[in-house]
């Protein structure tokens, strides 16, 4: 019998990135990401427009594999497996770690299939309806749309439009949900929900989520990444990197680096 | 100081330009001269047609019901039925090779292809599109029809419906790849990526929801095939034959509109003659078939064309 090699997981932690860097062709886009995703919390990535941060969250689900020229370098592990082992199917990934779009996009089908057709794919179909149910209940919209499922998911608002994105990734029931600016096309209203439902989720999810915004880390999430450019030394590339990774708490109080400081009271990005 | 007057002066059209009334006239003259055209077009169609019309030996019962076509006989019958069935039969064909070969490719171009060979196909099927149709009518008379439908049907005819459906099939395909590729690429790439991240397969994506979210352009795509097809010319007059009967055998020749219109223009049929105003009354029948085509694919592209913003 073979013997794998055990790693030796933390049992909190649901990813851990090592010596990370993606790259475009041969543009370095982000480098140097090392950081343990602890399970069952929020962890915010924050930083300029442009350090990587998209980059970055598109490796944890292997979406970067659909970007031509893209490459990932270093390792990331998910509950001690590596993803991009070459043994390891992307398709099986994105079934359990589910992602949602800094766009809303559901797809110009009715608000029931945009879920039944993860279900599907998923071969979830038994108790299709509950299951419908549960997911727009858990996303907060099944109040709002229980008697328009027929309806096209094309003429919900942008807010609800993005809850239902929500719905019909945890309706296939991932264990890890990644978020890429979720609330950058929502009024704030529609923002407030997504972040009350985001609390809610993460009882039963681990969320990574990108934003721009400050105040929606420092309110919403319990782990903070923040990452910045440097410029190389011919002032013609800049690459992504993580300055510090901390405990929001921790990091919008008494970060421990002066950029993360700056970037934070707004000196700085 | 600047005197209110002077400026009026100076604002007021006065000055005229004659290039700008010249350019203007001529952009204006070509805009019109479009529709100019169409309505000539229509206008001699129609007078002729009702010429056609007005001979007692024609009737509409007749052009409708009759089951031969042999305006040159001694006995002349107009049974359009017989040039329309058989316009129909091998754009059906047509429609049958075209349709599967153009959607897949198209299919293929946008959802599986990589950048390289995309650049190898897309160029060939547009000289594919550059043929013209003579070449693709004696490659249907001359390799078609003895090369592949005569060795496997045995007694196939020289001329027969298959061998000119297929070749037009061949000569639309890039009509219904190029436009259902357009379709499947003005899909937003957030509809694929949203079908990916939930697991779904590449196979899955495109024909649960690419497939659907382009349909509009795919379908128009087809009626544009379909309408091609109906008056494609070259490829049937030659390879399809001029059999004046009703016939459903695809192994027969058979007799299409436009192989007809061609036959009595290069024939000696005497002008102002029945026979010959016969041609009008087909040039409208054709017409019609194709506008109600043409008017059906914009309608559906445009209908369905708002869904994504
Ligand atoms: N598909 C791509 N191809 C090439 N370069 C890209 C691509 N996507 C992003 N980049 C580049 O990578 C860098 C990081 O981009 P991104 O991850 O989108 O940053 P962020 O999300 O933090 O704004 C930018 O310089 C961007 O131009
Ligand atoms: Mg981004």
């Amino acid at each position: 019998m073979e013997t794998k090699e055990t790693v030796q997981v933390n049992s909190e932690s649901v990813f851990n990135v090592t010596d990370l860097s993606v790259s475009y062709g041969d543009f370095v886009a982000i480098k140097n990401v090392n950081m343990d995703i602890t399970k069952n919390k929020i962890t915010a990535f924050i930083g300029p427009s442009g350090c990587g941060k998209s980059t970055l969250i598109r490796s944890f689900n292997r979406m970067n594999d659909l970007i031509l020229g893209a490459k990932v370098n270093g390792t990331i592990t998910y509950q001690g497996v590596d993803l991009y082992d070459k043994m390891v199917d992307p398709v099986q990934v994105r079934r359990r770690i589910g992602m949602v779009f800094q766009k809303p996009n559901p797809f110009p089908k009715t608000i029931k299939e945009n879920i039944t057709f993860g279900l599907k794919v998923n071969n979830m179909t038994d108790n299709m309806d509950d299951r419908v149910e549960k997911a727009l209940t858990q996303a907060a919209l099944w109040d709002e749309v229980k008697d328009d499922l027929d309806k096209n998911a094309l003429e919900l608002s942008g807010g609800q439009q993005q809850r239902l994105c929500i719905a019909r990734t945890i309706a296939v029931e991932p264990d890890t949900i990644l978020m890429d600016e979720p609330c950058s096309a929502l009024d704030p209203v529609a923002t407030k929900k997504i972040e009350d439902l985001m609390q809610e989720l993460v009882k039963e999810f681990s969320i990574l989520i990108v934003t721009h915004n400050m105040q929606q880390a420092s309110r919403s999430s319990d782990y903070c990444a923040f990452f910045t450019t440097k410029t190389s030394d011919d002032g013609k590339r800049r690459t992504g990197e993580l300055v510090e990774f901390n405990e929001t708490s921790v990091m919008f109080t008494t970060p421990d680096k002066e950029l993360t400081e700056q970037y934070i009271s707004g000196r700085f990005g | 100081m600047e005197n209110v007057n002077d400026l009026r002066d100076q604002l007021t059209k006065t000055i005229t330009r004659p290039i700008e009334k010249i350019v203007k006239f001529f952009i204006t003259a070509s805009a019109f001269a479009a529709i100019l055209i169409s309505i000539s077009i229509i206008f001699t169609l129609l007078t002729e047609a009702i010429n056609f019309f007005q001979d007692p030996a024609v009737t509409f019962k007749g052009y409708f019901t009759a089951t031969r076509w042999t305006p040159t006989f001694q006995n002349p019958e107009y049974g359009v039925i017989v040039l329309i069935s058989s316009t129909l039969y091998i754009a059906v064909i047509a429609c049958l090779i075209s349709f599967p070969l153009g959607l897949f490719s198209a299919i293929y171009l946008s959802e599986f292809a990589t950048k390289r060979t995309r650049k190898v196909i897309k160029p060939v099927l547009e000289v594919l599109a550059g043929v013209p149709t003579v070449v693709f009518g004696y490659f249907a008379l001359n390799w078609i029809t003895p090369n592949i439908i005569q060795r496997f049907i045995p007694g196939t005819g020289v001329f027969n419906a298959l061998s000119a459906g297929i070749a037009v099939g061949i000569m639309i395909i890039p009509t219904v790849a190029s436009i259902s590729d357009d379709a499947l690429n003005a899909v937003p790439n957030s509809l694929r990526n949203g079908s990916l991240a939930l697991g779904a397969t590449r196979r899955i994506t495109s024909l649960k929801i690419m497939f659907p979210a382009a349909l509009s352009g795919i379908i128009a795509s087809f009626i544009l095939g379909f309408s091609r097809a109906i008056g494609e010319t070259m490829i049937v007059t030659i390879a399809g034959g001029q059999y004046p009967e009703l016939n459903l055998d695809p192994r027969s020749a058979m007799y299409t509109i436009t192989s007809s219109i061609v036959n009595v223009s290069l024939g000696d049929t005497p002008h102002g003659t029945t026979a010959y105003n016969a041609l009008f009354a087909l040039g409208i029948t054709l017409f019609i078939m194709t506008f109600i085509l043409n008017i059906g694919s914009d309608y559906i592209a445009r209908k369905y064309r708002k869904e994504y913003e």
